[in-house]
């Protein structure tokens, strides 16, 4: 019965995800709806690095890198494969195409997990900052690595990669990944990955696999970077170096620290504030980015914890500040 | 605390999207390019000569009565960056048509934007192929890499009667490794030698380890297809090494800051260029002087390529004779003999300028004109 | 064999300047275990101290051996300044929170660096002035050396001996290692360890300064964002040594530059940025705490 009620809520979503698209992509300004889809994979980005280094209190720097693999992985597919795949498959386009799009998403997505694996393993002797470097250059590495390899571009990009991305698909799988980190983490994995964040050794002592958990927050961090970075060159049509540098990684960590390091809404709501931030500011044209540099520290300086801690948003607490806030006003 | 900063931040988004509404009676043209980022000095030059060129068409009262904006957006030298900005100019602020790009990454990133949108891009410098295959709506007004690593090619064998070069390219810059490409193909069907081939990144202060590499190559030349922000301190340092041969490159060297850095190191190296400062064409010598008053240097090439295509876009808007995006592309794809700063423009059939190279020789610390280099033509 | 020698004598040049740059991310490190990301365009403003002020005292015309030192000891003061103010203003607020929050405050200063940077001196590259004029010392059977590569490696040496002296034999300095061994001991201890965080900075940011004088002598092209590489590897030049450790730094350093010559030379020029981190993730992986780090227990 409860398996039954779980699968018609995903097909309601799923229902509401394509009623979503259908209405509002063709009639919403492409400007703003190119934001919400960054939103949307920022929200992904920040959400599975919240994980690695949030919860397990690992701390890597590298998820630009998992970005770059899962996104030149599932274009190559696409790319390369998929056409071949859909003059063999006896079926409509409208089912294939979503089905090569989901395959090479996948496969990008399980290849920058096994890059996650290798990554994670060193995190068993390695901690805090030395980790933090080791990951930073992996994703360096990577990016050598691709500008080497002529078939995806090479110092060129990858140029004309097939359109696939819709508001569907980043709506999908935004709320698929905060659904697997929410669940994973309020699990009794969960309380696991949070002991080896508190304190490891405590952990190891009370029989937690430290290592375990520590390679599986990884792993699945970036599984999650991987399918961000091929919703995003199926959305450009177009990957290049340029877009995975460690900028990248750092803005995502940004993005962790901002909204709490812990907190799924958190990071929500700080991917959304550092997408719109740079887009708000463009105004005041040369002094965008020394604006935002300076907003970031003056934010991190009067609130260091990020925007919720490692609280959770929940409507309690909002009745519990606007009440606060109307006792302050009636006492004054 | 937080709650008010962020009421700023949504209040200020709402304004955004509400208080652009308001009509003028003016002609929007957008503008992206990497203002700040690793690429700053290429965006700003460009932008420089963009904003001349609008200047001078408003100060003759415009297109079809009425002014020209320019609206600009910095895209950081981010590709992703740059599909943001062409959205904003084209869904945002309305904007007829495009100008923008000098690297041929973000220029790729932009370019099936402006297709889709059917509005009119041209990429000042973007030299690389595949930028105006992206669809008919993209034009550039510069000559493509196959050319150009032709030109350099024929020169080096036949007027340098140099047999054999090493190379030394730009790893990260899809633009050097393009033109090494091509020269290498070209050299080699004419029959010289390539004896080394290394690479460097964009930013890279240090060039001693290729260098001493290439020394012990024999090689009469180096060909360095790179940008001038790296090739005067390549040079230098190549003069430190010992190795006194010539060093030859493409348009990326072009900018006053080349000899600034270079200084003594550079003697006797040559490049191929868009064009010239010291063209006698008075043309080239009011602009080259315009700019020296408004900005205090000498232009580089990002500059004059950045004018010229802002001025074959009014060209053409002026003779479409309206600001329907189809017509004026329409018009761009009609572009003939367009007298530019850097040299008469021609839009081919691919949509790429078709226009000969110039070749400098630097010598006594100043740029020499050599001599003009055009298309081969295939027999 | 005389290219192998070359390029040795290369690598060991560029690897002085990584040194000089590592040596103060080691130093912060080892007080505050802070990363402090801001470290690399502190270097950066160094290098334009220097081109500003070898302009303003008219040295570009007529190098002499004094003024080059009264440049580069400018430069290392307004260094010194800057690293005191960034400390005093992004960092002191934050002593008691997360490390990762005092991280992310030093990428932050680090990109406002950059980008006010590209505002104030211009996004072109600047060259930066021969405060001495470039000879040739040695060039015998295809190796040459020149003044300027000798004078990188001994003025790396001659601060990274001062400082070492400074750390092992001053009151000051054994404060230092106090507080990086155990802050809160070293304050019920009597130690104000506010001020010697000051100093550390201080110390630290004029060895940057010295670092962008150094590098504008040898590669005269200087510009607002020429600090983000070196600087990363810079630190992982720190961390090879085994971070907190003054001679394990400059080993680092120079290994590091090296290194990179010799991917270079002999293996591939595409693999030089990937060099540095492919030798810290193999250190790391079998020697976390660095070459030097476990020898010496003393953190600085």
């Amino acid at each position: 019965m409860n398996q039954l009620k779980k699968i018609l809520l995903i097909i309601l979503f799923l229902g509401l995800f394509l009623v979503l698209d259908l209405l509002i992509s063709p009639r919403m300004n492409p400007y703003y709806l190119q934001i919400l889809i960054y939103c949307g994979i920022n929200i992904i980005l920040a959400v599975s690095l919240n994980l690695i280094n949030g919860f397990t209190g690992q701390f890597s720097i590298g998820h630009a890198g998992f970005m770059a693999i899962g996104g030149y992985t599932s274009a190559a597919f696409t790319f390369y494969l998929g056409p071949k795949i859909l003059e063999t498959l006896f079926l409509p386009l409208w089912f294939s195409k979503p089905l090569v799009f989901v395959a090479g998403l996948l496969l990008g997505g399980t290849l920058a997990a096994f890059a996650g694996l290798l990554v994670g393993i060193p995190s068993l002797r390695l901690r805090g900052d030395y980790l933090a470097i080791v990951t930073l250059g992996f994703g360096e590495i990577i990016r050598v690595f691709i500008l080497n390899i002529d078939a995806i571009g090479g110092a060129r990009g990858f140029s004309d990669v097939p359109k696939y991305t819709s508001l569907f698909w980043v709506l999908g799988f935004t709320v698929l990944t905060i659904v697997v980190v929410r669940n994973l983490v309020y699990s009794t994995h969960g309380r696991a990955f949070l002991s080896v964040r508190e304190d490891e050794v405590a952990a190891e002592a009370m029989g937690i696999n430290t290592t375990w958990y520590k390679v599986t927050a990884f792993v699945i961090g970036a599984f999650f970077a991987g399918i961000a970075g091929g919703l995003l060159g199926h959305y450009l049509q177009y990957l290049h170096t340029n877009s995975f540098t460690f900028i990248k990684s750092f803005e995502v960590v940004m993005m962790v620290v901002l909204g709490g390091m812990g907190s799924i809404t958190g990071s929500i709501l700080a991917a959304v504030i550092l997408t719109l931030l740079p887009e708000v500011l463009r105004p005041v044209k040369d002094y965008r980015m020394v604006f935002y540099s300076i907003l970031l520290v003056i934010l991190m300086i009067t609130r260091p914890q990020g925007i919720f801690g490692v609280r959770e948003f929940n409507w309690d607490w909002l009745k519990k500040i606007f009440s606060r806030k109307k006792a302050q006003a009636e006492g004054a | 605390m937080f709650w008010q900063r962020l009421s700023v931040i949504m209040a200020a988004i709402f304004l955004l999207i509400f208080g652009c509404g308001k009509k003028e009676d003016v002609i929007k043209i957008g503008e992206f390019g990497s203002l700040t980022g690793l690429t700053a000095t290429f965006g700003i030059n460009t932008d420089r000569g963009i904003q001349m060129a609008v200047e001078k068409i408003n100060q003759e009262g415009g297109l079809l009565g009425k002014k020209v904006v320019v609206i600009v957006e910095d895209d950081q030298g981010k590709p992703e960056e740059a599909a943001t900005a062409v959205k904003k100019l084209i869904n945002q602020d309305k904007v007829i048509a495009v100008l923008g790009e000098v690297a041929s990454s973000r220029s790729l990133a932009a370019a099936p934007i402006c297709q889709e949108a059917k509005i009119p891009m041209i990429t000042p410098s973007s030299t690389n192929p595949e930028v105006t295959r992206k669809g008919d709506y993209i034009f550039r007004v510069c000559f493509i890499d196959p050319f150009q690593g032709d030109v350099m090619a024929r020169f080096t064998y036949n007027d340098l009667k140099i047999k054999k070069v090493a190379i030394l390219r730009d790893i990260k810059n899809d633009y050097s490794v393009g033109l090494a490409n091509y020269f290498a193909e070209d050299y080699k069907k004419l029959g010289g030698q390539i004896v080394g081939d290394e690479s460097y990144s964009e930013g890279d202060i240090d060039f001693r380890a290729q260098l001493t590499n290439l020394k012990s190559k024999k090689a009469e030349a180096i060909f360095v297809p790179g940008y001038y922000t790296e090739v005067g301190l390549l040079v230098r340092q190549a003069r430190d090494l010992g190795i006194r041969i010539p060093i030859i490159g493409g348009d990326g060297w072009d900018s006053p800051k080349l000899i600034e850095i270079g200084g003594k190191a550079l003697e006797g190296c040559y490049y191929s260029n868009h064009y010239s400062p010291d063209d006698p064409d008075p043309l080239v010598q009011s602009f080259v002087l315009e700019f020296k008053a408004k900005y205090g240097e000498l232009p580089d090439a990002m500059a004059p390529l950045g004018y010229d295509a802002a001025m074959v876009l009014f060209e053409a808007i002026k003779r479409a004779g309206s600001l329907d995006p189809a017509k004026v592309r329409d018009e761009i794809a009609k572009t003939k003999e367009f007298s530019g700063i850097a040299g008469k423009v021609t839009i081919d059939s691919l949509r790429n300028a078709e226009k000969p190279a110039v070749i400098i020789k630097i010598e006594n610390q100043q740029q020499k004109f050599v001599k003009w280099m055009y298309p081969e033509k295939k027999s | 064999m005389q290219e192998l020698i070359q390029q040795l004598i290369n690598g060991i040049t560029w690897g002085s300047i990584y040194a000089l740059i590592a040596l103060g991310y080691t130093m912060v490190y080892g007080v505050l275990k802070l990363i402090n990301f801001a470290h690399s365009d502190v270097y950066m403003v160094g290098a334009f101290a220097g081109y500003y002020s070898a302009h303003w005292l008219g040295i570009a015309e007529n190098p002499s051996v004094p003024k080059a030192i009264l440049v580069m000891l400018i430069s290392m003061i307004v260094c010194s300044c800057l690293g005191v103010i960034i400390e005093r203003l992004a960092y002191k607020p934050l002593r008691k929170s997360s490390r990762l929050t005092a991280l992310i405050t030093a990428i932050g200063v680090s990109l406002l660096l950059e980008n006010g940077g590209q505002l104030v001196f211009g996004a072109d590259p600047k060259f930066f002035p021969q405060l001495i004029e470039g000879q040739e010392i040695w060039s015998k059977s295809g190796i040459v050396i020149s003044n300027l590569q000798l004078i990188a490696l001994i003025a790396s040496l001659t601060l990274m001996g001062i400082l070492q002296l400074f750390v092992y034999k001053t009151r000051t300095g054994k404060a230092m290692r106090a507080v990086s061994y155990n802050i809160q001991v070293a304050s019920l201890m009597g130690i104000s360890t506010d001020k010697i965080i000051t100093i550390t900075f201080a110390i630290g940011s004029a060895l940057a300064g010295a670092a962008g004088v150094l590098v504008g002598l040898n590669n005269p092209k200087i510009d607002p964002i020429m600090g983000l590489l070196p600087g990363l590897k810079a630190f992982v030049a720190a961390v090879l040594g085994g971070i907190g450790n003054i001679p394990g730094a400059m080993l680092g350093g120079l290994i590091i530059g090296v290194a990179e010559v010799m991917t270079v030379g002999y293996l591939s020029s595409t693999f030089r940025d990937a060099i540095a981190f492919g030798i810290l993730i193999a250190i790391l992986i079998f020697r976390p705490a660095g070459i030097l780090g476990k020898s010496t227990t003393e953190k600085v």
